[in-house]
């Protein structure tokens, strides 16, 4: 971006800085300034390279438009010309200066100074979507932009839709080569807009996309849009939607599958306790009369002559949560009361590492079909700690859920628990910074206060004792989760590096191309995790280096970790 | 001059609006206190058919939501179309005025407002037949501040 500006700047100056789009007030003033007093400007050195200088993230130059795109209407200035850069730059400030107030936005984009020279609503879409697209992160909130361009499509209705269509139109074109990140945004976008407008959307113009193989972009986009704007209204809504020939792509009916139905569950193993548990629920019985009916559940991996029962015994898990989550299925809500319920059996249950996955396995069987719901129930149970973030993401990553390994949800619980636990960590940091700042207002009083009476002397260096005691406790507390978050984060890279080699390791032997969808994939989620959390990352970077990213590793994998680097967030 | 570069910094959207609840254990100075440091939202002109399912996906695209609680008709304890959105902080919460409150959810607009928190009873409409009071009994409330 700076190197594309810094060339149009040089030839403005060679076109002796003659352009259109810049506002010259100064101009409407030049017989009062040419016989005003000169002053000279001092000159102005730019600070050296310094060590430990932030510099800003670098950025590309994002052009869909090109003047063949608006072909009625003012011509569009060059994609490599300074004018479109002034334009740009323009839109942008707008934009930083009124995200706030959508509808103030949207007027001030519409009322750009110079709008008479230019196809402005193209070059509105297209500052939008590139904010919209910013990698590592947007500037504002993914929902700013979708609610600014339905305010800009409420202020002009006949002709902003249809550049936004063709907008859409043009990304869709583009899936094949679109990074992975941007791909989600586009989903999440679309899925929203639509349902603004009545999901209104001429589905037959994508109709290439019911030819190909379902993990290609093109499909694979509109089967997440299509699950998405299921999330923003119902099943039978997206049946009617699209034309009958897109059925395939049709995201599955979002119930619950209970395994211990009477008609196909009444042979199993777990039935019979499961019946029994289930009235005990419902008659209200106690936590620990329920235990007790857990105890008959027989354990898959034991001998019958071991001890009283209480290692990992996935049955009992499985039993007690399909037939719990079932009497809660009916919403959120209850599914989140029942697990409030009966947070102490499931702590009991899920003790183990063993037992926090299966856990995890058990509600996934369950709500396969609800993606929406797997997601709000694993967010709780990381809050109320029955699983722990490091157990979320090697159930992602393990061979039960591979199948499940390139769709969307499967990375939003990814971030979401990457950026729970994140939050953790800085609400333990910032409890230690206020008792440290609240110790040193205490020893400043104190020191202060000069010649007092015993008595007050005493009660305060007790307090100051307390204190310290509480500082120790959360340093200590700050050291387990700064910990806790270090092994998060090197289980998610070591399973990524394991993924990854296990696939150019067979594309080798099979002398067969490494270029598959899912590698694209699997390649771009890695350096999604890098960007998205880049600031968190930093901090162990050394450990990575030594651990993970060594020479050793597939000089492919190995990229991705020196491109992060090289890019110096 | 300044009130021109105030114009620069406005975030009217945030604002608290003129309802107050009549209900409210506390004095208006009290309950305005509240309202401006609340996390919770009140959610207004949903479709009597609309789930807890369906909000959450749209209100989580501000941030995480800690608690969704559907408003119920008195009587009848079906959805009468109002909820509560609960957020974990406050900044999540003025996003969602930004930019959630007057767009569609389920094909119609709907309206947020700040809350000055979820009581356990607040849940259920306080209108004659057991749903929510009419606009006409908001507007005469209205003027009789």
């Amino acid at each position: 971006y700076l190197d594309c500006l810094w060339a149009q700047i040089q030839k403005l100056k060679k076109d002796r800085w003659q352009e259109r789009h810049i506002l010259r007030p100064y101009i409407a003033f030049d017989s009062v300034l040419c016989e005003a007093l000169q002053h000279n400007l001092p000159p102005f050195t730019p600070p050296g390279h310094m060590p430990d200088a932030q510099y800003p993230i670098p950025r590309v130059i994002f052009r869909m438009f090109d003047y063949t795109d608006a072909p009625e209407g003012p011509v569009m200035p060059g994609s490599h010309s300074v004018e479109r850069f002034v334009i740009e730059e323009n839109l942008h400030c707008i934009i930083k200066t009124h995200w706030r107030e959508r509808k103030t936005c949207a007027a001030q984009l519409l009322s750009y100074p110079g709008k008479n020279k230019i196809p402005l609503n193209y070059h509105i879409v297209e500052v939008i979507f590139g904010e919209l697209f910013q990698l590592p992160l947007p500037p504002h909130l993914d929902v700013m932009y979708t609610t600014l361009l339905i305010e800009l499509c409420k202020l002009q209705p006949g002709s902003l839709p249809q550049v936004l269509a063709q907008a859409t139109e043009m990304l869709y074109m583009r899936l094949d080569t679109m990074n992975t990140t941007c791909i989600d945004r586009f989903i999440n976008w679309f899925s929203h807009h639509l349902s603004n407008f009545q999901f209104r959307w001429s589905w037959d113009d994508w109709a290439d996309c019911l030819t190909m193989d379902l993990e290609k972009p093109k499909p694979k986009f509109v089967k997440e849009v299509l699950e998405k704007s299921m999330r923003l209204s119902y099943h039978q809504r997206i049946v009617d939607i699209v034309p009958p020939t897109f059925s395939a792509l049709i995201p599955a009916e979002p119930i619950f599958s209970f395994k211990y139905g009477e008609e196909t569950g009444s042979s199993l193993p777990g039935y019979p306790v499961s019946i029994t548990v289930s009235n005990a629920i419902k008659n209200r019985a106690s936590n620990e009369e329920i235990l007790t009916i857990l105890r008959d559940v027989p354990n898959p991996n034991q001998e019958d002559d071991d001890d009283e029962g209480e290692s990992f015994n996935p049955l009992k898990i499985d039993v007690f949560l399909q037939t719990l989550l079932h009497l809660a299925a009916k919403s959120f809500s209850h599914s989140f009361s029942a697990l409030g319920k009966f947070h102490e059996i499931l702590k009991t249950l899920t003790e183990s590492d063993d037992g926090k996955l299966h856990i995890l396995k058990v509600v996934y069987e369950v709500w396969r079909n609800h993606p929406q719901m797997i997601a709000v129930l694993v967010d709780k149970m990381i809050r109320t700690q029955i699983v722990d973030c490091a157990a979320v993401a090697n159930w992602l990553f393990s061979q039960d859920m591979a199948h499940e390994f390139t769709r969307l949800f499967t990375w939003e619980i990814l971030h979401s628990t990457i950026r729970k636990m994140n939050k953790h960590v800085q609400k333990i940091q910032k409890e230690l910074e206020e008792s440290k700042d609240k110790l040193e207002k205490q020893q400043h009083k104190r020191r202060d206060s000069g010649d007092d009476e015993d008595m007050e002397k005493n009660s305060e260096e007790d307090e100051e004792g307390q204190l310290e005691e509480q500082i120790e406790r959360l340093q200590e507390k700050v050291e387990s989760a700064q910990s806790e978050q270090k092994n998060l984060f090197l289980v998610i890279f070591q399973r990524f590096i394991m993924l990854l080699t296990e696939h150019l390791v067979r594309c080798e032997t099979g002398s067969v191309d490494i270029s598959t969808p899912w590698y694209k994939n699997c390649v771009e989620r890695l350096q999604q995790v890098f960007l998205m959390h880049h600031g968190t990352i930093q901090q162990y970077m050394g450990t990575l280096e030594n651990l993970l990213f060594t020479a050793e590793l597939d000089h492919h994998i190995l990229a991705v970790y020196q491109q992060f680097c090289a890019l110096q967030l | 001059m300044s009130a021109k570069l105030d114009a620069l910094k406005s975030d009217s959207y945030t604002e608290i609006s003129q309802y107050r609840d009549q209900h409210f254990k506390g004095n208006r100075y009290e309950q305005e206190k509240l309202l401006k440091q609340s996390n919770t939202l009140y959610v207004g002109n949903l479709s009597f058919y609309t789930t807890e399912e369906q909000v959450h996906e749209l209100f989580s695209k501000c941030g995480d939501v800690k608690r969704i609680v559907i408003g119920l008709d008195k009587v009848k304890k079906t959805a009468c179309g109002f909820c509560f959105v609960e957020y974990y902080t406050r900044g999540d919460a003025e996003n969602a005025m930004r930019f959630v409150n007057g767009t569609r959810l389920d094909d119609r607009i709907i309206r947020t407002d700040w809350d000055a928190g979820f009581k356990e009873g607040r849940q259920y409409g306080r209108g004659k037949s057991g749903g929510q009071v009419r606009i006409k009994a908001l507007i005469s409330c209205a003027l009789t501040f």
